[in-house]
């Protein structure tokens, strides 16, 4: 499955990026940039006023759509068909891929060029389009370094190649392409657009992907930085978006408010460079618009979510706010996710789309700090639907031994009287391990604690007793 | 004003210096101390590790336990979240629900209740210590209590508090996290420790024995020279001529 990224276990890719030093150095740095530049665009921006209000209006904005999904989608795909162009309702990512490639047969086509998508990423698209002969090119800056090195996956939503310096990126450059400037970020993005400006002259199919689709116009939104996408919307005849089947707004009204949430909390900017907005055209003499336009809608494991808990999570607009305040993100990167959506998102989304078996582990890589609910700008409980995810997860794969060892803290729990006698039992119990007033290497569960860090020993008195001593004026 | 003590299993088992701070500090402060007798654990752990049902019988006898309580305070932030979580618990049972959401309304953390109900900001606690100070991510992002603590701590006499980088950022505690995923665990608390140092300050005060134990428990390891303590430990302590 393309969303899936390598074979390797959870832990052993958790491992790998832990040795990292390099992507752990710029994954730091990059939050603490990111998270700065984001509270100054919202909570810290008198201009706009109450950030919360702008999150409550997001939140509510997109529930209504998830709530009305029926109707906004047919709304969309019946003012798109309008307007000549297709709509393909694509239940999984063979059918999206099959849609494309029998458009690209049908076309002829050989060159393809491409504007950044995580949608297009999820179903293989670019794997698909080279399987039946054709030539697809990466035309945002991000995608195109990951491209040429050898189809790199992205470790960050917004930012996919933020695992690589320029350093890197230049030996990339030079070893792919033939550069031989320096690290220079102007000189290597010169070099990129040089080698770019020629594609997009060539492209028979421009493929884009689609940040919101307006329902009552039937316009694919894109919110980009670099301007490549309008290259890709505008030289080629043909031009096939693709879509999650959650990314749509109502109206224009909403459009508004969303592309404020997104650009403010992605990057931190108050308005993105460019909002290209993409209505079919029927007008024969049209110089600007593509003669043939595809949309397909993918659902791709999305209904899942529908109707049940985690429907908000379908609320995502990919600003990837969680994962730039995620302290576990930080620590091991985006490709330990093992997914291309990564950071808290990624571990409630993953498990949605790809099931437990591939993304079982994600939702416990959280310390449930609750730093990405906070940081959502439409209000996702993200740190509450991890804990969904493990409600499943371990009524489904969970081990015996912890499953025991749940239920007999359910009973402890549940009777006061074994509970202060563990209490009382535990110094004993824990006296050959304590020492210096603290345990450095404990028995059974207590290892993997101990591994790491001390462990306090327990106490020798009791607390009830001293309680009910102190209250009897026993004390001084 | 009558209060109940929550007074959380790990200081019951482990930090019992903290649970009589608790309250002295509470009873310096004119309050009617109980501890029911029935407490046991909130069932975070089950709650949080996916197992609904067994936090559920832990729920339910705190609830039986505190259910007549005018006020419940406990001296953890993470704890009193829990509470309020209990009307999650049993969305499903309109009989539980009613009781917890009883429960939930009345419970605050140690610092909030002093600072928000008794409406007390200077305990006349007096602390000589360059210290700093964690804000544990369930106090301030589930509890939405950023301001109680550093009220009191402003006003503790001889305390200079230092700011903490990244104090926003979780010290990799999250209960059964701490072990399932111990290495991810181990490079957010080494970072935790690594901006305490560079805070420069001896003393990390913090409001919730989880946390406490996982960074203390580090500290200790590494052998660095720096001492952990509750926040209640620091405000129970007084001075000839304050009250």
């Amino acid at each position: 499955m393309p969303m899936k990224i390598g074979e390797q276990p959870f832990f052993d890719r958790v491992d790998e990026a832990l040795e990292n030093d390099f992507m752990r150095t710029a994954m730091a740095s990059a939050q603490d940039r990111l998270r700065g530049r984001k509270l100054d665009a919202t909570v810290n921006d008198e201009q706009i006023g109450d950030w919360e209000e702008w999150r409550s209006a997001g939140e509510e904005i997109r529930r209504h759509t998830l709530e009305n999904l029926d109707f906004y989608l047919n709304q969309l795909s019946e003012n798109f068909s309008k307007r000549g162009g297709h709509v393909y309702f694509a239940e999984t990512a063979e059918d999206a891929t099959r849609y494309i490639q029998e458009v690209a047969k049908r076309k002829n086509a050989k060159k393809i060029t491409k504007a950044k998508s995580m949608v297009t990423e999820e179903i293989g698209l670019n794997e698909a389009l080279e399987e039946i002969g054709c030539q697809v090119y990466e035309t945002d800056l991000a995608e195109y370094i990951l491209q040429i090195d050898d189809h790199d996956r992205p470790s960050h939503i917004v930012v996919p190649s933020l695992h690589k310096n320029k350093e890197q990126i230049r030996d990339t450059f030079r070893d792919k392409a033939g550069y031989t400037g320096t690290e220079e970020p102007r000189e290597l993005t010169a070099f990129a657009r040089s080698q770019l400006r020629e594609v997009f002259l060539e492209a028979d199919i421009g493929v884009t992907g689609c940040n919101f689709a307006v329902a009552e116009s039937g316009t694919i939104s894109l919110v980009t930085n670099e301007g490549n996408a309008n290259m890709v919307t505008t030289y080629p005849e043909t031009q096939i978006s693709v879509m999650g089947m959650e990314r749509l707004v109502p109206t224009w009204k909403e459009l508004d408010v969303m592309v404020n949430l997104l650009s403010r909390s992605a990057v931190g900017q108050k308005i993105t460079t460019y909002i290209t907005n993409l209505t079919p055209q029927l007008e024969e003499n049209s110089v600007d618009a593509p003669k043939e336009f595809h949309l397909v809608i993918l659902d791709a494991g999305r209904s899942n979510a529908l109707g049940t808990e985690f429907q908000s999570a379908l609320h995502c607009i990919r600003c990837a706010a969680c994962v730039n305040v995620c302290p576990v993100y930080r620590q091991i990167g985006g490709h330990a996710y093992g997914s291309i959506y990564q950071g808290p998102i990624g571990a409630v989304l993953s498990p949605i789309l790809g099931g437990y078996e591939d993304y079982g582990e994600l939702p416990f890589a959280s310390s449930l700090c609750a730093a990405c609910s906070e940081a959502c700008p439409v209000r996702i409980p993200l740190h509450e639907q991890l804990i969904r995810h493990r409600e499943i997860y371990v009524a489904q794969k969970g081990k015996v031994s912890e499953k025991l060892a749940m239920k007999a803290f359910g009973i402890g729990a549940s009777t006061p009287s074994l509970f202060q006698g563990a209490v009382k039992g535990m110094p004993a119990i824990m006296k050959p391990f304590v020492k210096n007033d603290s345990i450095s290497s404990g028995p059974g569960p207590m290892k993997l604690w101990t591994s790491i860090r001390d462990f306090p020993s327990p106490e020798q008195n009791n607390f009830r007793s001293w309680f009910k001593h102190h209250k009897d004026g026993g004390d001084s | 004003m009558k209060i109940s003590l929550f007074i959380t299993c790990l200081a019951e088992m482990f930090y019992q210096n903290v649970a009589k701070d608790v309250v002295e500090v509470l009873e310096r402060l004119g309050c009617d101390v109980n501890f029911p007798k029935g407490q046991i654990c909130c069932g975070q752990p089950a709650y949080n590790s996916g197992y609904r049902k067994d936090a559920q019988k832990a729920a339910k006898q705190m609830i039986k336990s505190f259910e007549h309580s005018e006020f419940i305070v406990t001296p953890s932030g993470s704890c009193a979240a829990m509470f309020k979580e209990y009307p999650e618990l049993f969305k499903e049972d309109p009989e539980w629900l009613k009781r917890a959401e009883a429960i939930a309304d009345k419970t605050y953390e140690f610092t909030q209740f002093i600072v928000n109900v008794l409406k007390v900001e200077d305990v006349g606690a007096v602390y000589p210590a360059q210290a700093t100070y964690h804000t544990s991510c369930h106090m301030i992002r589930l509890l939405k209590e950023t301001e109680a603590p550093f009220k009191l701590l402003k006003n503790v006499q001889g305390l200079e508090l230092l700011p903490l980088e990244n104090s926003y950022d979780c010290c990799g505690f999250g209960g059964t996290f701490a072990v399932k995923m111990a290495s991810i665990s181990e490079q957010m608390v080494d970072e935790k420790v690594r901006h305490v140092e560079e805070s420069t300050a001896t003393l990390l005060i913090a409001a919730d024995n989880g946390c406490l134990m996982n960074i203390k428990g580090r500290i200790d390891r590494k052998g660095k020279p720096i001492e952990v303590k509750h926040i209640a430990q620091i405000l129970n302590t007084r001075v000839e001529g304050r009250n």
